[in-house]
């Protein structure tokens, strides 16, 4: 299977894995016999009594267990933080940082947060306001352009954003609500087929918005020096000290290309959205 | 002897012989990746100009895997600053060991190497005042049970190992190299006699050539873990062309493994060189150290099993039973009988205790 840069091999004796994958990845997303596999990963039954009773699920990568055994229902999410695994440890080649990206005209939207700060619900609102898809997770930069690479995977929604989302984005498709995650109950959205069609197409960074979710909050669009940016995308990158100078460089440029805020959300997510689209009725390279 | 063939052995022996097709360039980065050779493999293919001709895919990997190695390289060299001046006033002489011996005196084993921890190598009465200067700069030991505290201070030739608090790097402060309770014994005080000193940092030192190379055999054919074998083999096989350079090296050092009386693990280091990368080795020095090779039918046996778990593929079944096999094998060498029966049935109990065992 291809997602972006990236092809995995899968392989599972679970129902649930065969149906989230036929929901959510595209038929043309199966990479053609021949293309080079980067990760050879596996969902598989243990071996031993827990094949049975209570069954659990395991992930396995190069014959390592890099996580604990999960309850069989949660396979799925279990193949999709593992393919998150194998990627932000290995792929180094970029400088990766956790954060979501979006995309409209070319301009690129870095939301760089730690979990739990309401950046996957966010990105699934825009994406479900025509955005492109790049990443729910993990943005990749290359270090060499500076651009952003997609990795349009299902976003993964947690707990009360899941129905929030299904309300909000009626021609979205969400796959099937696992309960009891160590994430609580976890459910996906598909990429649009039209980000997962343009996965090649690299996107210029425009904007670093970090976002925090506050239930009762106003709705607030603060502009943040290029500094305080800077240092919330290191803080949030998995490989940063990896990259050295080469790392700093290529973050600085992306700044210097970037207008930076702090977005306070809460209430309804139609008016979450419209604010951050009228970041894009501005000129182009408009300072805040 | 016939030479082994491999992918990744093949492609490390010679790099302008890699792949042409994709399974086998999959195979070639898996088993990079397995054995903690992919840096390596990068670097080799690098510095001969031959990285950009690798297919995109196959290539970020290794790309990658330099990104990594170059990394560790910073991070090696800002800790050995750190240890020095934790150290500096004990008065002890300082051996760096392996890896970070291998970076700071610039030889090739360090070329797209990865490193795991730094050692060192100091004489057993300083290893309090070196232990307390650590202990003060932020290094505490990992270690807390007090049976382990007790097996690496009386049994090993180590200190349990230490972690830094704050930058999590891990160093192993040894007082000799090879267990204080093992069939092999050894002076420490040779070590140190022929120890060189870096020209760059005066306050440190490596162990003389020949010691590298027999440290680096003892570690590797002496071992219990050969998990990571292929990658210490592939350090003894760069080290001896380094070295082998100098005229009468190979005879220097059979001579030095006479007197250290580790002249069985040279014989399988020296013999496992050339059985997979095709090292040559002067005659006479073959034959001197073979007198001490095992005799058949271990000799057999100890091939086999050793040429299968150098192999880099633990999914191999033969590499996964020859592990297992060497691991005993590795624990016997180790402690004596009674020891190891005891050391074995303290692990038993405390893993059904459910602590890390």
């Amino acid at each position: 299977m291809r997602v972006g840069p990236i092809v995995a091999r899968i392989r599972s004796p679970f129902r649930v894995v065969e149906s989230a994958l036929r929901l959510h990845y595209a038929a043309d997303a199966l990479a053609p016999d021949g293309d080079f596999v980067d990760f050879d990963v596996s969902v598989d039954a243990p071996i031993g009594v827990r094949r049975y009773v209570r069954p659990q699920a395991v992930f396995r990568f190069e014959g390592r267990e890099p996580f604990k055994p999960l309850p069989a229902s949660q396979a799925f999410p279990l193949l999709e933080w593992g393919l998150n695994w194998c990627i932000s440890a290995h792929c180094h080649q970029y400088l990766i940082v956790h954060a979501a990206v979006v995309e409209r005209n070319d301009r690129a939207m870095l939301m760089p947060a730690p979990p739990g700060s309401g950046k996957s619900t966010l990105c699934a609102a825009l994406v479900a306001r025509g955005f492109r898809l790049l990443s729910d997770e993990l943005a990749l930069i290359d270090i060499a352009t500076g651009r952003l690479v997609p990795l349009p995977r299902p976003i993964s929604l947690k707990n009360a954003s899941i129905g929030i989302i299904e309300s909000f984005w009626k021609d979205g498709t969400i796959g099937a609500v696992v309960d009891d995650t160590v994430k609580g109950a976890v459910a996906h959205a598909s990429a649009p087929p039209d980000s997962v069609t343009r996965s090649d197409e690299h996107a210029s960074p425009a904007f670093v918005v970090v976002p925090r979710y506050r239930a009762d909050s106003e709705i607030t669009l603060e502009p943040l020096s290029r500094a305080a940016g800077f240092m919330q995308l290191a803080d949030n990158a998995f490989n940063y000290s990896l990259h050295g100078r080469a790392g700093f460089d290529a973050l600085a440029r992306l700044i210097d290309s970037s207008t930076c805020f702090a977005f306070t959300y809460g209430g309804t997510l139609d008016d979450a959205v419209r604010t951050l689209e009228a970041l894009y009725e501005m000129k182009h390279g408009g300072d805040a | 002897m016939a030479v082994m063939r491999e992918v990744l052995i093949d492609a490390l022996r010679d790099p302008s012989r890699v792949p042409h097709d994709t399974i086998a360039w999959e195979a070639l980065i898996r088993r990079g990746r397995e054995a903690g050779l992919l840096g390596t493999l990068a670097w080799r293919l690098s510095e001969r100009g031959l990285l950009d001709a690798v297919p995109a895919a196959p290539r970020a990997h290794l790309r990658a895997a330099l990104v990594v190695c170059r990394a560790q390289e910073a991070a090696v060299h800002r800790e050995v600053r750190e240890i020095v001046r934790a150290l500096r006033g004990i008065g002890a002489p300082i051996v760096l060991l392996k890896g970070a011996a291998y970076l700071l005196a610039e030889l090739p084993p360090a070329q797209g190497r990865v490193f795991s921890d730094v050692d060192i190598l100091v004489p057993k009465g300083a290893l309090p005042d070196v232990e307390s200067a650590l202990m003060l700069a932020g290094f505490a030991t990992t270690h807390h049970h007090p049976y382990d505290q007790r097996y690496y201070r009386r049994w090993m030739h180590e200190l349990p190992p230490m972690q830094h608090v704050k930058r999590l790097t891990v160093l192993d402060v040894h007082h000799t190299i090879v267990p204080a309770t093992g069939r092999v014994r050894l002076d420490a005080s040779n070590l140190f006699r022929a120890s060189v000193a870096l020209t760059q940092h005066a306050e440190l030192q490596v162990l003389a050539p020949a010691d590298m190379v027999l440290h680096s055999a003892t570690h590797l054919f002496q071992n219990e873990d050969l998990t990571h074998g292929l990658r210490d083999l592939v350090d003894i096989h760069a080290l001896l062309t380094h070295f082998g350079a100098r005229p009468r090296f190979f005879a220097e050092l059979a001579s030095r493994a006479e007197e250290l009386d580790v002249m069985r693990p040279l014989f399988y280091a020296l013999r496992f060189a050339s059985r997979l990368f095709d090292m040559d080795v002067p005659r006479e020095v073959v034959d001197a150290v073979s007198r001490h090779g095992p005799r058949p039918p271990l000799s057999r046996a100890m091939d086999m099993l050793l040429g299968a778990a150098l192999m880099p593929d633990a999914a191999r079944a033969s590499t996964r039973l020859a592990r297992q096999a060497l691991y005993v094998r590795g624990h016997w060498l180790r402690m004596p009988v009674p020891l190891l029966a005891w050391h074995l049935t303290v692990k038993a109990f405390r893993r059904e205790e459910g602590q890390p065992a």
